[in-house]
């Protein structure tokens, strides 16, 4: 199924065995304490008074807060205001450089290369400029964490079916990412961060350039994500979107502005 | 690589054949002339052979007979060489032992007790040529050390810049939960199987070049005599195996470098 990964004719052959998201029995959400790795208090994700800067000024500073397995998060602010940066604190791309964040109960400082890994392994990240290996098939693309994650056992082509057509690519699942439109791309973002089923799935932007029907339908997949028992942080500016999703899942909408994170209230 | 390193190997091999031979065979015999008027002759002989029985070193020494001389003198002189009528030194062959003796002090005791004998035991050329033999050996095997080296280095070289002209696929691998090691895998697996089947070509071409050269046993010529003997043969099979490791250290020191220094 992988053919290439390397494009200099780099091999790596392994058998990978798909286990999407869909493919498992919804489980109860509040079940999900400790058995998926959050931390001893049951948090995915804990900050305290955590802060980071690019450069000597702080971008964000006093981020202290909680993401509670199952929970529903928007993060919202102005372009520029720091959504990327925090969502990269949350999968350990970026370290925090002052106060403590603490990822499924590991201080994010303290990780290791391997322990950093084996973090992103049970996090779906969709990024905002989705990071696809443009030599590579759309499928190729989406099952990229299987192989590489060493789940072994054989390749179950029919659940990566299942999970292209669950996004809607079927017909583009041999095209290559330039190809796709910038809908299919952000679809096939989401289908490769959901394809280890993780328990955290952090989005950036992923309506970023849709129309609204497209954007709805990515977002009832997320909520039906969330329904499944993940958790899930989307960084948006469209509040339109926020509001369509408040009508159906609890969600709490988190704003970064000036540095700050600070909950919205319930003008949204 | 592997192709020079069998030359390599079969230069040190030759010059270590050679030089055992030369210490071996040649420096453990010597002789000893006497050239004394022929009433004095016998004496001084008897004299010599009593030094040397006393000489520690010396495993046995023989004086050659007229007929002996003369057999040596033929390919000369022809076989009539009236030997009595002329003044032929007389010849007392010594075969060392291992160690050998002291060659200063024979000298000065020989001078004492019989002063026509000399002794001449050939080490005056033949040392340094065995030494230069066994230095060449231990050369090869330098040889043979270099150019692991240089193997290491190329492959150091050709996977940093393998690892970089990959870096994005990299990058993504690593944000979708890859270990280090996994990256590093496809990257070692690659280098080592190139270097395990280049240099297993190289030694069956060098092993080829080695083979048809031409071979002169007999003069025993540094040059004409570069080649394997015996089990010596076997010997290259270990370079692609040695490649092979070496390309595999390379790699994964040089990916596991590379990746630590991507964020
Ligand atoms: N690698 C970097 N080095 C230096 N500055 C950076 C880097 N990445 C981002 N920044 C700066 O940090 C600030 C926050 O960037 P970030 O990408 O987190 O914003 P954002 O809220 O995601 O914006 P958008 O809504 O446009 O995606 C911006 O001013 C940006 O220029
Ligand atoms: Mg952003």
């Amino acid at each position: 199924m992988i053919s290439t990964i390397w494009p200099l004719h780099l091999r790596v052959r392994s058998g990978a065995r798909l286990r999407p998201a869909i493919a498992s029995a919804p489980p109860r959400v509040q079940d999900r304490g400790n058995k998926n790795g959050a931390g001893a208090r049951g948090q995915m994700i804990e900050m305290q008074d955590a802060a980071y800067g690019y450069g000597a000024e702080p971008l964000l500073s006093d981020l202290s807060l909680q993401l509670p397995p199952g929970s529903f998060h928007f993060l919202t602010g102005p372009s520029g205001a720091g959504k990327t940066t925090f969502l990269k604190l949350c999968y350990a791309e970026l370290l925090p450089t002052g106060g403590n964040i603490t990822l499924f109960g590991h201080t994010a400082t303290g990780l290791s290369r391997d322990g950093i890994a084996d973090i992103r392994q049970k996090i779906g990240v969709v990024h905002q400029d989705c990071k696809f290996l443009d030599h590579l098939s759309v499928s190729e693309n989406i099952a990229l964490p299987l192989p590489v994650t060493g789940k072994g056992g054989m390749a179950q082509e029919s659940n990566l079916n299942e999970l292209v057509g669950w996004v809607g690519l079927t017909a583009r699942a041999e095209a290559l990412p330039p190809e796709l439109s910038g809908g299919e791309r952000q679809r096939a973002a989401l289908a490769r961060a959901i394809i280890m089923d993780p328990d955290l799935i952090l989005a950036d932007e992923p309506t970023g350039n849709v129309d609204w029907d497209m954007s709805l339908r990515l977002l009832n997949l997320l909520i039906e994500l969330n329904k499944l028992g993940k958790t899930v942080v989307i960084a948006t500016h469209d509040l339109a979107l926020i509001r369509a999703a408040k009508q159906r899942v609890q969600a709490r909408v988190l704003r970064i502005q000036g540095g700050q994170i600070t909950a919205a209230g319930a003008d949204l | 690589m592997a192709f020079l390193a069998v030359f390599a190997m079969a230069l040190s091999m030759a010059a270590g054949r050679l030089a055992d031979r030369w210490s071996d065979a040649l420096a453990q015999s010597s002789t000893i002339r006497i050239s004394a008027p022929p009433a004095e002759m016998e004496a001084q002989t008897w004299a010599v052979l009593t030094v040397l029985e006393q000489t520690p070193g010396v495993e046995s020494a023989r004086a050659l007979s007229d007929e002996d001389q003369q057999a040596l003198l033929a390919p000369w002189f022809g076989p009539d060489l009236p030997l009595d009528d002329l003044p032929v030194p007389q010849l007392i062959e010594i075969t060392e032992t291992a160690d050998g003796y002291d060659a200063d002090g024979l000298r000065q005791r020989l001078a004492a007790e019989a002063p026509g004998a000399v002794l001449d035991d050939h080490d005056r050329w033949r040392r340094p040529l065995a030494e230069a033999a066994g230095r060449l050996r231990v050369l090869g095997w330098l040889a043979l050390v270099l150019i692991l080296g240089a193997t290491g280095a190329m492959v150091t070289l050709a996977a940093q810049s393998a690892l970089s002209a990959n870096e994005q696929v990299i990058r993504v691998l690593r944000l979708v939960g890859a270990r280090d090691s996994y990256i590093a895998r496809a990257f070692v697996r690659r280098f080592t199987i190139r270097a395990l089947t280049g240099a297993a070509l190289g030694v069956i071409v060098g092993l080829l070049a080695v083979a048809i050269l031409p071979s002169a046993r007999d003069t025993a010529a540094i040059l004409t005599g570069l080649s394997f003997s015996g089990a010596g043969w076997f010997w290259p099979l270990i370079i692609p195996p040695l490649a092979g490791a070496t390309a595999f250290a390379a790699t994964r020191i040089a990916a596991f470098r590379t990746l630590r220094s991507l964020q």
